[in-house]
């Protein structure tokens, strides 16, 4: 009979003499599995169960197959066989973590418990789950106050901010009196309050191409509340390359926008919008401004998709961009679609690590042209303050906008927005000496560069803008 | 018998049960094995492969423990153990593990509370399979 050689797992060599490998006789493997029963009777009780059966985290293995794949145990073995046994290892508390809910969190998720599509089952699931919110602001707010109080289980938040005063008037998760401290502390603090049974993880960090794959892994929904391109698109990879649902949202002055992006078969962020706007085109929301409610809005959109994802339940806004139009009060639904070419969730990605999302995006390009304006024309504060003192004939030109304007403006100074200074330019005079500003000196610079095009050569930028004025020069002067 | 942990690598498997928390970590131990005695020398992390229930099941495959197996043996060492957490649950062996545990192994269980690591404790599934016997858990250097 042939005789086959059969390899013995450590955690079983103890039952065989401490052989690695013993030579058997058989056919099939599971004559050969009866004779190691003979041959080591202590060892049976190990790998068949009491009918006889093996058991199931004892795995045989003919060459490198698995005979669960061949024939089973009929499957027919040689000589020049090696039969192995390979352990999977599986163990677990007796604590169900769905044991019961207590009284008081009976009471506290009542309201979902009867109903059919959330129910015992969903709220353990909500229990379980971990969504990981980025950016603990506008849209983060009500995202993480609302997933807080349904109970979900553990919420991750990634911020590196302190709380502001210019925060207070959307990003409700904040008081007054936390102005100053960190937002993931505040926000922290806040969660608690509302449901104990929240376990927050703080990632207190910038999100980065280094850390974004090891701080994302783990969650099971990725909520985008971040207020600029790099982020965006850096979350959107990490989802693709994680393989985790990207709950969608952005928000400028009266306009928001929501989806779910990573699904199977849907689109991704970049399917969508492939390449980011040039630098500078858009304006963010502390440079247009938006509508404090709006972030509630689009919050709490993205907060019930993170829910349902969660619960499995209903129709996902996956392949779906829902547009909101506040000032109409109107809600458009676009189409969106996989594209098969896409870099990253495409059929043949191109990118396959994450990159330099700053450069990606063009914000360095940017910060040089600024830069290269040059330090003959610029002007600081202080240096500014001194000129007016020493009564210098000076024209102040002011380049934002008239609502601006009216939240501070520096004595004596002449408004002309950007936009309208091209029509407008014949309004100044070469002769004069010019001091530009803005509010923080990025438009003023582009004005700068416009009129010395076109043969200004007394012209400086006031560095940091109306709020370094006020900072450093006028301090009654509010800062926005 | 008894286990010997050096401090440093008991630590690593609890850190492992905080950041899989509320869902079961699980690892090897390497090590060598003499009378009565198992000494760890070096873990290996593993992905809990289950894909519900992670919250009191974990699951490691045969793939997993054929790498597990030659890294250990390129390394001069053995596989000796298992780790895993129980996350809000005691330090001890459930049913689940007993019904499922291979003999010969030491098991050690690291009870996590609330995200915070607490109490670990080292098993061993008894001969005839009945239950496990506790191991002495003994900080190695």
């Amino acid at each position: 009979m042939t005789k086959v050689r059969v390899e013995i797992p450590t955690a079983l060599r103890a039952f065989a003499g401490n052989q690695d490998t013993v030579e058997l006789a058989g056919e099939t493997v599971g004559e050969l599995l009866v004779e190691l029963a003979s041959a080591y009777p202590q060892m049976k009780k190990h790998v068949f169960d009491d009918q006889g059966k093996l058991r199931n985290f004892v795995n045989v293995y003919v060459n490198d197959d698995d005979i669960r794949h061949l024939d089973k145990e009929q499957t027919r073995v040689s000589a020049r066989d090696v039969i192995s046994i390979i352990p999977s290892v599986a163990g677990g508390s007796d604590h169900s973590g769905n044991g019961a809910l207590t009284q008081q969190q009976v009471q506290r998720y009542s309201r979902h418990l009867i109903m059919p599509e959330v129910a015992m089952e969903g709220q353990q699931k909500l229990r379980h789950a971990r969504v990981l919110v980025v950016g603990a602001g506008g849209l983060g707010s009500p995202v993480l106050s609302y997933l807080a109080a349904a109970g979900v289980g553990t919420l991750g938040i990634v911020d590196f901010d302190t709380v502001d005063f210019t925060n207070l008037q959307r990003q409700i998760i904040y008081s007054t009196g936390d102005v100053g401290r960190p937002k993931l502390e505040a926000a922290a603090d806040r969660i608690r309050a509302m449901n104990p049974d929240v376990r927050v993880e703080l990632h207190e960090d910038r999100l980065t191409s280094e850390n974004a794959l090891s701080i994302l892994r783990g969650y099971d929904v990725v909520v985008d509340g971040t207020d600029n391109y790099p982020t965006r698109y850096l979350v959107n990879d990490a989802c693709v390359m994680l393989g985790i649902p990207n709950v969608y949202g952005s928000i400028f002055r009266f306009d928001g926008q929501a989806s779910v992006f990573c699904r199977e078969n849907g689109p991704c962020y970049r399917c969508v919008y492939p390449e980011p706007p040039p630098p500078g085109l858009v304006p963010s929301c502390a440079e247009g401004g938006v509508l404090g409610v709006l972030p509630g809005i689009i919050g709490t959109i993205q907060a019930t998709e993170a829910v349902k994802l969660i619960l499995g339940k209903g129709s996902s806004l996956s392949g779906r961009l829902l547009v909101l139009d506040a000032m109409k009060m109107h809600f458009r639904e676009l189409k969106l679609k996989k594209d098969p070419h896409c870099p990253v969730c495409g059929e043949h990605p191109t990118i396959t690590e994450l990159i330099d999302y700053e450069l990606f995006c063009g914000i360095r390009g940017e910060e040089m042209e600024a830069k290269d304006l040059g330090k003959e024309w610029e002007i600081s504060p202080k240096a500014l303050e001194e000129k007016i003192k020493a009564g210098d004939d000076l024209v102040i030109l002011d380049v934002r906008n008239p609502e601006e304007a009216q939240i501070s403006r520096i004595p004596g100074s002449t408004l002309i927005p950007l936009g309208e200074l091209p029509e407008r330019v014949a309004e100044l005079n070469t002769a004069d000496q010019l001091i530009v500003h803005c509010r923080m000196g990025g438009r003023s610079a582009k004005a700068v560069e416009f009129l010395r095009s076109v043969g200004f050569k007394k012209v400086k930028n006031l560095v940091g803008g109306i709020n370094a004025w006020a900072e450093e020069v006028d301090k009654t002067m509010a800062r926005y | 018998m008894k286990v010997i942990v050096p401090p440093g690598i008991l630590e690593r498997m609890r850190r492992h049960g905080e950041e899989t928390y509320p869902h079961e970590c699980c690892g090897f131990m390497l090590g060598s094995a003499e009378d009565g005695m198992q000494r760890i020398v070096e873990i290996r992390s593993q992905a809990n492969e289950r894909t519900e229930s992670r919250e009191n099941r974990f699951l490691i495959t045969p793939d997993q423990f054929k790498a597990a197996e030659s890294a250990a043996r390129k390394a001069g060492l053995q596989l000796v153990g298992i780790y895993h957490s129980h996350p809000d649950s005691p330090a001890r062996p459930s049913e689940y593990d007993r019904d499922h545990a291979w003999p010969w192994f030491s098991y050690i269980i690291v009870s996590v509370k609330g995200g915070k690591a607490d109490e670990a404790n080292a098993w061993q599934l008894k001969e005839d399979r009945s239950g496990f016997e506790a191991l002495k858990l003994e900080k190695g250097d």
